[in-house]
């Protein structure tokens, strides 16, 4: 059973009656065939009208949907051989974020991500996707070992933001977060990072400090959740719907900012909807990308990657 | 410059500017509620005589009393896109950025000015959190990009002073992209071999600690500074227990190993000159050593050509200093 957003309930009860209409008994006097195509038809409609013009709230839920592919989904369909590693070689093993050797498009290359879970078990295993320092350090240590042995990094972004906790605090988290935005900014490899669902902050940002930067269609990129904004700015967290649309958090508007470098399309209804054509589909764009920049020297890309972020900024919305 | 601070804010100023009214002489003290003269705490640097509790400052304020004689030279910071987004909440962020110019009459929350500390030439970016809460923008982060290449054009420290509650939110992710870019200023002072210093005031938080703030090479809080990622409300909500005595203060982040010292107002210039010599001057000082005739017969008192040779070589002492 899919789990429907609150937007999508019109397209919950039409896919309703259609289960209905095929559990029916088949010699009734309507043709029980050409109603289900019917209604099938018009559900189809309505989810292609209602995703083509979802509003920056709705696509805040798509970002957050449990159904989306996560990271491992990822790395199962797109990484060969994966091979993770853990801890960060100071305290602890942080599963909110996953790293790791494997093989991509025949290139070996280090796979590090956010992983949020996908049912209770594993999303308290992974900590909901939100890392401590541990997690920070361990893909420092990672992208450094990467750049010993001239791997290319591929990072998949998929948190609400760091974990805000004591230990966390205590174990220095901003600290963490620098340090990794650092070395980030600092390996002489390529380094491209996917936004695939909630680019949340720092968090994010620990990991996307990268040469390019792939988004897709319905994931989010932003300063602050729209509900932080909200009660921050509007000292009323159910202005989270405004904040949201001010926020500028989308792939489209995130595209003009020159903030990311390509946004790669989901299929009708959002990736939740078809995981492999999602996975298929970033697949296709980091290839094309990894591509794009793995002949570059070493010293070349790290110098293009600091002036791309030196450049932004330099022009807002139209 | 824009049409913000060249005429708006000129004109809105004269409308409220009060000619020399004096303000409040007396200033209550926000950690034990004590009043204290503003005189009195203005020569204690701020910090409460009462109990010692470190004010807030204004950017001005800091600069006067950490430079020597209070003398500095300011940059104008680079000019920058203003308002990105669009951006508006309960108030447009274009009006909430006019009245922080009206408060402070200052172009944002950062300013970036060089002179000497201990005789020598530092660099200094100080954060007022009078300005939006101190927070990071772009034109934040583009005025610190300027401050690190000044640094290195001057092959001098960088010195900063946060005070910030985090990232401004009013500009969106672009403000997250200060993160990266004040990371990369960073980098420049540092791979030029250069000192960087930062001295966390209260409070420093959210993004602006999670970048160029806890990157220094030393790292000094302020008694009784909040310093942290996440805001204690939020820490507080989320774990749903009490938080830790004294949670996030510059003396509990000393105690877990993430500052190099605490220091009082008072000891941080001396502090600051102190650290700055060990570095900039990592050789011991030169002696004079008188040389023997027979070493340098030509320098001899009894050479008539040399009748000044001794006086010389005082004025001229070393070449390392």
């Amino acid at each position: 059973m899919p789990t429907f957003l609150d937007f999508e309930k019109p397209i919950a009860e039409l896919e309703g009656k259609i289960e209905e209409l095929r559990h029916l008994d088949g010699d009734g006097e309507i043709n029980i065939a050409d109603e289900v195509s019917k209604l099938q038809t018009k559900a189809d409609r309505l989810l292609r009208q209602t995703y083509a013009k979802l509003t920056p709230w709705q696509r805040v839920q798509v970002a957050r949907h449990p159904d989306r592919p996560h990271f491992l989904d990822y790395a199962d369909v797109l990484i060969e051989n994966f091979t993770p590693l853990a801890g960060d070689r100071f305290f602890a093993e942080d599963n909110a974020i996953i790293g790791g050797l494997g093989r991509f498009c025949g290139y070996s290359a280090m796979v590090i991500g956010h992983e949020k879970g996908k049912d209770t078990e594993t999303r308290l295993h992974h900590n909901f996707g939100m890392a401590r320092p541990e997690g920070y350090r361990k893909a420092r240590r990672l992208m450094r070992l990467a750049e010993r042995f001239g791997l290319p990094i591929i990072t998949l972004v998929d948190t609400a933001g760091a974990y805000p906790g004591v230990g966390a605090e205590e174990r220095g988290q901003a600290e963490a977060i620098a340090r990794s935005i650092e070395v980030c900014l600092d390996v002489r490899v390529p380094l491209i990072s996917v936004i695939i669902g909630e680019g949340g902050s720092g968090g994010a940002i620990a990991l996307a400090a990268a040469d390019r930067v792939i988004m897709l269609e319905h994931a989010i990129y932003s300063v602050i959740s729209p509900e932080g904004c909200a009660s921050i700015l509007w000292r009323n967290g159910e202005e989270a719907i405004g904040a949201a649309e001010a926020l500028k958090l989308t792939a489209p508007d995130l595209l003009e900012l020159g903030i990311i470098d390509k946004v790669v399309a989901e299929p009708v209804g959002g990736a939740q909807r078809n995981k492999e054509a999602t996975i298929a589909a970033v697949g296709e764009a980091l290839e094309k990308v990894l591509r794009e920049i793995i002949g570059v020297e070493g010293g070349v890309l790290r110098a293009r990657r600091r002036e791309r972020f030196l450049e932004m900024g330099k022009k807002g919305l139209g | 410059m824009n049409w913000l601070t060249n005429f708006v804010r000129p004109k809105i100023r004269a409308l409220v500017r009060k000619e020399d009214v004096p303000e409040n002489l007396w200033n209550k003290c926000p950690g034990c509620e004590e009043m204290i003269f503003h005189r009195e705490l203005a020569a204690n640097l701020y910090v409460c005589t009462h109990c010692g509790h470190h004010l807030r400052i204004s950017a001005e304020q800091r600069l006067k009393m950490t430079m020597d004689d209070g003398e500095y030279q300011c940059i104008e910071l680079p000019e920058t896109i203003v308002d990105p987004l669009k951006f508006r909440d309960r108030k447009r962020y274009t009006d909430r950025l006019k009245e922080a110019h009206n408060l402070t009459d200052m172009q944002d929350a950062l300013v970036v000015a060089h002179g000497k500390l201990g005789g020598i030439g530092v660099v200094m970016a100080v954060f007022d959190f009078r300005f939006l809460g101190g927070s990071m923008g772009i034109a934040v982060g583009e005025g610190f990009i300027a401050a690190a290449r000044l640094a290195v054009l001057q092959k001098a420290p960088l010195l900063v002073f946060p005070s910030s509650g985090g990232a401004r939110m009013q500009e969106g992710v672009l403000s997250l992209m200060q993160m990266p870019r004040t990371t990369i200023a960073v980098d420049e002072v540092k791979e030029a071999g250069l000192p960087y210093i930062v001295v966390l005031t209260d409070p420093t938080t959210g993004g602006v600690t999670a970048s160029f703030a806890m990157l220094g090479d030393i790292a000094i809080g302020e008694p009784g500074a909040i310093i942290g990622f996440a805001g204690a409300r939020v820490i507080g909500d989320t774990i749903r227990e009490k938080l830790p005595e004294g949670f996030q203060r510059a003396e509990y982040l000393l105690e877990h190993g993430m500052i190099d010292m605490v220091v009082p107002r008072k000891e941080l210039r001396d502090t600051l000159i102190r650290i700055l010599g060990l570095l900039r001057n990592p050789t011991p000082a030169a002696e004079i050593v008188p040389l023997t005739p027979s070493e340098a017969p030509h320098l001899a008192a009894g050479n008539p050509k040399n009748k000044n040779a001794g006086k010389k070589r005082e004025e001229n002492p070393t070449a390392d200093e």
